[in-house]
C-alpha cells in the first residue's frame, strides 16, 4: 500500500498481524512443565491480540508518533493546560531503578530515599503555596479537587454541621469543579461573573447561607485575571461558616510571586503536570497534590508522610479523623521525582522567574494581537490571555475555524470556547519556556489568519488541510459508534 | 536558568511592546500586601550535573527489584518490561502532548488509544473499554459509584478477598456519596457465602485471581448478583487473562484491572493504569474518555474522542464522573507491551508464571512453610510460616530476598502469613535460593 499524504497508512496493529509472530524475546522458563488445566481449572481458548515482529511494532508506533503533536514538536499554547518544556533530566532521574523498581508495600526502612523525595516535594510546595500541609496522594487535578471537597465534607461533619450541602462554583470555572462537587455528595450553585471578569460579590453574598459548604474559586480566574478582592471574598465565605477551595490550575501565574494560602484559601489543588513540568503524556498521568490549612489537616488521606524528631521522612498511618484513602498508595511517585528535579533546578534563586516570565509572555501575546483579536477584558492578564474571535463571526468564521487554520501554520491551537462566558473564546497560555521569536511567529500566524478570515474565509472553513485527516465527523462518531475493532 | 530562554534584550523589547517599564507592573492586580517581598525559603538551585548526583544518591538508598530477589506482588508485579516500551513512550510526540482535543493534530495517539481499548476489551472478553482510569483501585471505586448511579441502590457488596487497599479506596468514594460498603467473608481464601447480597445491593464485587492469588468461582458470584438484581463487577489481573477464561464469559457487567503488569514499572505505586471494560448497555454511563473511529469530511477514516456529552467539561455536575486527565501514557505502555507480546507472548508469560508458581509452592512447602489455602492460584499464594511473617521477611531481606507481603496488617489473625508472588522473571535457581534461606529462617 503506497503511503501518500492523501492515503495515509491507518492500518491497525490488528490488521498488520500475522499468526505466529512475537515481538519480544521473553524470559525463558527454567522450572518444570506443568499441566495447566490441573493448575488452573478451565483454560481460555480464544484471545485476540495482534501478532507482530519487534521491528514492526516499533515502526507502527514511530509512524503514529509522526502524526501526533507534542511540546517537543512545536508551540502548544493551550490555555489552562500550562504546556511548558518538560526537562529531559527529569526523565532520566525518574527512570533510575532505585525509584522505578520499588514497591509501595515493601518495608518502610527499605525506601528512605523515596520517602525523602515525597517529603521534599511536600515541603517545597508548602513553602510555595503557604499551606500548612501538602499531600501528593491525589492522582490528577480533578482528583485533587475531589479530595479537597471530601476534606471539607469531613470537616463540617466533624463539627456536627450537617446541613452544609451546597458548593458555590463561579460560571467561569472548569467543568471538573462542579463534577467533583457532585462526586463528593454536594449540590452545586453557580455564581455569576461581573462585568470586570471578577466574582460578583453581591451574588456571592446572596448565595452564602447556612447550607453553604464551600466556594470553589480559580485564581487567577479562567479569564486569566487575578481576583483583586480575593481577601474580602474569603472573609465573607468564612463569616458564613463555609470554606474556600482554590483551583490551582493557574498556579503558574503565582509561583514565587504570591501565595494562595495568604489570600485566605483553606485548601487548593496543584497540577504538578502543569505548573511543575511533569509531562502530560497525551492526557495523563497527572499529579494532583493538594495543600491545606491546619483546620483540614486532621482529615488528610492516609498514610501521611512527615518527618520524625530526627528529621527522617516516615509514614504516619495513625490518622484517626482521616477520610481514608483516595488512591491506593502515595500518589504518582515517579512524577513526584520529576517535579522535585524541576523544583530543585529553580531553587530559591530562580523560582519567581517562572511566574514573572509566564505573565510577561502572555501579556506580550495579548498586546501583539489585541487589535485583531480583542481581549475579553482589556486589562493586563496573568499567565494566559482570553481573546475573542467575535469580530469575524460576521464573515462566517468562528473560533474553531481560526484554531483549525493554525494547525496549517504548524501551531497547536489555543483552547476554544472556554471559559463558557466568553463568546468565541480563544484562550492562549504561552508559558515561560517559549522564546520571543516563537511568540512572534505565532502572533504573525494569527494575524495572517485574521486577514484570511476577512478576505478568504473558505480557507479557514477547509482547514486543516495539512494533516493526515481533515475535520472529523463527530456526529457520525456517536451515531455509528466504533470504539473497539472487530474483524469484519 | 536554562528552561527560561529570555535575554535581557528580549525582556526590554517585550515590555516596550506591552507599554510598561517593568514586569512588576503586570502584577498590579495583585494587592501589594499579598505579594512576596523576599525570595521563598527554598533550597538553592542545582545545576543538571548536581541534580543527577543528588537523585543517584537518593535512589541508591532504596532496595529495589534491581538489587534484590523479588517475590513481593500484591497487585503490582516485577514483570519484564520489553525495551520497546520505554523506547516508544519516551518519544516527545507522545510524552509531551496533551489530551487529544484537536483530533487532526493527534491522530497518532488517538489511534493508539483505540487499539488500547480494543486490546483491553479483548483481554477481558467485554464489548468495549474506556481510554483508561488512574489505577485499578480508583477504577473499581468508579465502577461501584456508577452502579449506584444506575440503579440507585444504597449498598455495595465487596468480597473480603478483594485487594484490601482497593477496598479502602472504594470505601472513601462510597462514603462521599452516602453509599454503604458491606464486606463478604472469605472461606479458605475464596468467596463462598453470598447470602447477605439482597435487593439493596447496587453491585457485587469480586476479584479473580483474588488478593490471595486464588481463582474464584465467577459463575457462583454471577448467580448471586443476578439473583439480587445487582450489577456484577469483577476485578482481574490482565496477565492472568493469557490463560484464564475472561470475566466476560461469566456475564460480568464491568471488569476493572490494574494495568501495571503490562509494561509499567512498579514505581512505588504510581503512576499506574486503570483498566475499565464494560457491556455495551452502559455506553451512556461509564466514566472517563473513549476514542471512536469515524470519517473526516473527505470520507477518510480517522479517530476522535467520542460520547463526550457524558464528560465533566460539557455536563459539569451531571457528568458520569469528574475524571479528566486519566493515564494515557501508561495506556500507551500497555498497548506497546501487548503488541510486542501478542497472543502467544502473553500466554507464554502467563504459562511461565504458572510453572514458577507451582515450583515455588512445592519448594517452599518442603522448606517448612505450609500452604495456607488449598485453592487453585495464579502467580501468587499465601504461606503460613507459623511465626511472625514480618520478622521472617526482614531476616530474608538481610539475605537479599524480598520474600513477599506479611498479611497481619491487612487480615486479623494472619500475622504468620506471607503473600508470595512469582513472576515469569524468576529462575529455578532463584526459587531454590529462596527456599533454602526460608528453611534456615524457619529452622
Amino acid at each position: 500500500m503506497s503511503r501518500t499524504k492523501n492515503v495515509p497508512d491507518m492500518r491497525l496493529l490488528f490488521e498488520k498481524s500475522r499468526p505466529g509472530r512475537v515481538g519480544c524475546n521473553l524470559p525463558a522458563p527454567t522450572t518444570p512443565e506443568v499441566d495447566l488445566q490441573n493448575e488452573l481449572g478451565a483454560i481460555r481458548t480464544e484471545l485476540n491480540l495482534p501478532e507482530l515482529s519487534e521491528l514492526e511494532v516499533l515502526r507502527h508506533f514511530t509512524h503514529l508518533s509522526h502524526i501526533n503533536y507534542g511540546i517537543e514538536t512545536g508551540f502548544y499554547p493551550l490555555g489552562s493546560c500550562t504546556m511548558k518544556y518538560n526537562p529531559k533530566v527529569n526523565e532520566r532521574v525518574a527512570s533510575l531503578s532505585g525509584f522505578a523498581g520499588i514497591h509501595p508495600l515493601q518495608p518502610e526502612e527499605t525506601v528512605p530515599g523515596a520517602l525523602e523525595v515525597i517529603a521534599c516535594v511536600q515541603e517545597m510546595l508548602q513553602e510555595i503555596t503557604g499551606f500548612h500541609r501538602v499531600t501528593l496522594q491525589p492522582l490528577a487535578g480533578a482528583h485533587g479537587e475531589l479530595t479537597c471537597l471530601m476534606l471539607i465534607k469531613a470537616y463540617h461533619e466533624a463539627r456536627g454541621d450537617h446541613g452544609r450541602k451546597v458548593v458555590l462554583v463561579p460560571d467561569s470555572a472548569h467543568g471538573t469543579n462542579p463534577a467533583s462537587a457532585a462526586r463528593a455528595g454536594f449540590s452545586v450553585q453557580p455564581i455569576p461573573t461581573n462585568q470586570e471578569g471578577l466574582t460578583d460579590l453581591e451574588a456571592l453574598d446572596a448565595a452564602l447561607g447556612p447550607d453553604t459548604a464551600a466556594l470553589m474559586l480559580t485564581n487567577p480566574s479562567t479569564l486569566g485575571l487575578f481576583e483583586k478582592n480575593i481577601v474580602e471574598i474569603c472573609e465573607r465565605v468564612h463569616r458564613a461558616g463555609a470554606l474556600v477551595f482554590c483551583d490551582g490550575a493557574n498556579m503558574n501565574a503565582m509561583v514565587g510571586t504570591t501565595r494562595p494560602a495568604d489570600h485566605g484559601f483553606d485548601c487548593m489543588h496543584l497540577n504538578l503536570h502543569k505548573t511543575f513540568s511533569t509531562p502530560h503524556g497525551g492526557g495523563g498521568p497527572g499529579c494532583g497534590a493538594i495543600g491545606v490549612q491546619a483546620n483540614l489537616a486532621p482529615f488528610l488521606p492516609k498514610p501521611v508522610i512527615e518527618r520524625d524528631a530526627g528529621g527522617r521522612a516516615v509514614f504516619r498511618h495513625d490518622v484517626p479523623q482521616s477520610i481514608g484513602k483516595v488512591s491506593p498508595y502515595y500518589g504518582q511517585f515517579l512524577l513526584a521525582v520529576r517535579a522535585l528535579s524541576y523544583l530543585l533546578a529553580f531553587g530559591r534563586e530562580h523560582m519567581a522567574e517562572i511566574s514573572r516570565h509566564a505573565v510577561l509572555n502572555a501579556n506580550y501575546v495579548q498586546a501583539r494581537l489585541k487589535d485583531v483579536l480583542p481581549p475579553a477584558h482589556d486589562r493586563f492578564c496573568m499567565h494566559e490571555c482570553v481573546l475573542t474571535a467575535q469580530p469575524y463571526k460576521k464573515h462566517g468564521v468562528r473560533a474553531l475555524d481560526i484554531s483549525k487554520r493554525l494547525i496549517d501554520y504548524g501551531f497547536h491551537p489555543p483552547t476554544n470556547y472556554f471559559p463558557l462566558i466568553v463568546p468565541e473564546a480563544l484562550m492562549i497560555e504561552p508559558t515561560e519556556t517559549e522564546t520571543k521569536e516563537t511568540l512572534d511567529a505565532f502572533c504573525d500566524a494569527l494575524r495572517s489568519i485574521c486577514r484570511e478570515a476577512v478576505e478568504n474565509p473558505q480557507l479557514l472553513h477547509d482547514a486543516p488541510g495539512s494533516q493526515v485527516v481533515g475535520r472529523l465527523d463527530e456526529t457520525a462518531a456517536v451515531k455509528n459508534l466504533d470504539v473497539c475493532w472487530r474483524p469484519s | 536558568m536554562p528552561y527560561i530562554p529570555h535575554t535581557e534584550a528580549d525582556r526590554r523589547e517585550m515590555l516596550a511592546a506591552i507599554g510598561v517599564g517593568s514586569i512588576d507592573e503586570l502584577f498590579r492586580d495583585i494587592p501589594e500586601e499579598l505579594r512576596l517581598r523576599e525570595p521563598l525559603d527554598l533550597p538553592p538551585s542545582m545545576d543538571e550535573y548536581h541534580l543527577q548526583r543528588h537523585f543517584f544518591q537518593l535512589a541508591s538508598q532504596n532496595r529495589s527489584s534491581a538489587n534484590t530477589l523479588w517475590f513481593l506482588g500484591a497487585g503490582l508485579y516485577d514483570r519484564y518490561i520489553p525495551a520497546t516500551v520505554p523506547a516508544v513512550i519516551s518519544r516527545g510526540e507522545f510524552l509531551t502532548s496533551y489530551t487529544p482535543y484537536q483530533p487532526e493534530f493527534s491522530q497518532g495517539y488517538l489511534q493508539a488509544i483505540y487499539e488500547f481499548q480494543t486490546m483491553v476489551a479483548n483481554l477481558y472478553g467485554m464489548d468495549m473499554a474506556n481510554a483508561s482510569m488512574y489505577d485499578g483501585a480508583t477504577a473499581l471505586a468508579e465502577a461501584a459509584v456508577m452502579a449506584h448511579g444506575l440503579n440507585g441502590r444504597p449498598k455495595v457488596f465487596v468480597s473480603e478477598a478483594v485487594h484490601p487497599v482497593w477496598r479502602q479506596v472504594v470505601r472513601t468514594y462510597c462514603w462521599a456519596v452516602d453509599v454503604e460498603v458491606v464486606e463478604l467473608p472469605h472461606t479458605e481464601g475464596l468467596t463462598a457465602d453470598y447470602s447477605a447480597v439482597d435487593d439493596r445491593a447496587a453491585c457485587l464485587i469480586v476479584q479473580s485471581p483474588n488478593f490471595f492469588g486464588a481463582i474464584e468461582d465467577l459463575g457462583a458470584a454471577r448467580d448471586a448478583a443476578r439473583k439480587a438484581g445487582a450489577l456484577f463487577l469483577v476485578a482481574a489481573d490482565p496477565t492472568a487473562m493469557g490463560l484464564l477464561p475472561p470475566p466476560g464469559e461469566f456475564d460480568a457487567d464491568v471488569v476493572v484491572g490494574e494495568g501495571q503488569p503490562l509494561g509499567i514499572p512498579m514505581g512505588f505505586g504510581g503512576p499506574l493504569l486503570g483498566l475499565f471494560a464494560f457491556k455495551r448497555q452502559f455506553v451512556r454511563a461509564f466514566p472517563g474518555r473513549i476514542v471512536g473511529r469515524t470519517v473526516d469530511r473527505n470520507g477518510n477514516p480517522g479517530f476522535t474522542m467520542t460520547l463526550r456529552t457524558r464528560e465533566q467539561d460539557i455536563r459539569r455536575e451531571k457528568a458520569t464522573s469528574n475524571i479528566c486527565t486519566n493515564s494515557a501514557l501508561m495506556g500507551l505502555c500497555a498497548t506497546v507491551y501487548l503488541a510486542a507480546l501478542g497472543k502467544n507472548g502473553l500466554r507464554q508469560v502467563a504459562e511461565t508464571t504458572v510453572r514458577n508458581t507451582r515450583y515455588a509452592i512445592d519448594r517452599l512447602t518442603t522448606a517448612g512453610a505450609r500452604l495456607r489455602f488449598p485453592a487453585r492460584v495464579f502467580g501468587e499464594f499465601v504461606l503460613d510460616l507459623g511465626r511472625d511473617a514480618a520478622a521472617v521477611q526482614r531476616r530474608l531481606l538481610d539475605r537479599g530476598i524480598m520474600a513477599g507481603l506479611p498479611l497481619g496488617p491487612f487480615y486479623p489473625g494472619m500475622d504468620g502469613c506471607l503473600l508470595v508472588a512469582v513472576t515469569e522473571c524468576r529462575l529455578k535457581d532463584e526459587i531454590d535460593r529462596f527456599a533454602d534461606e526460608l528453611q534456615e529462617a524457619l529452622a
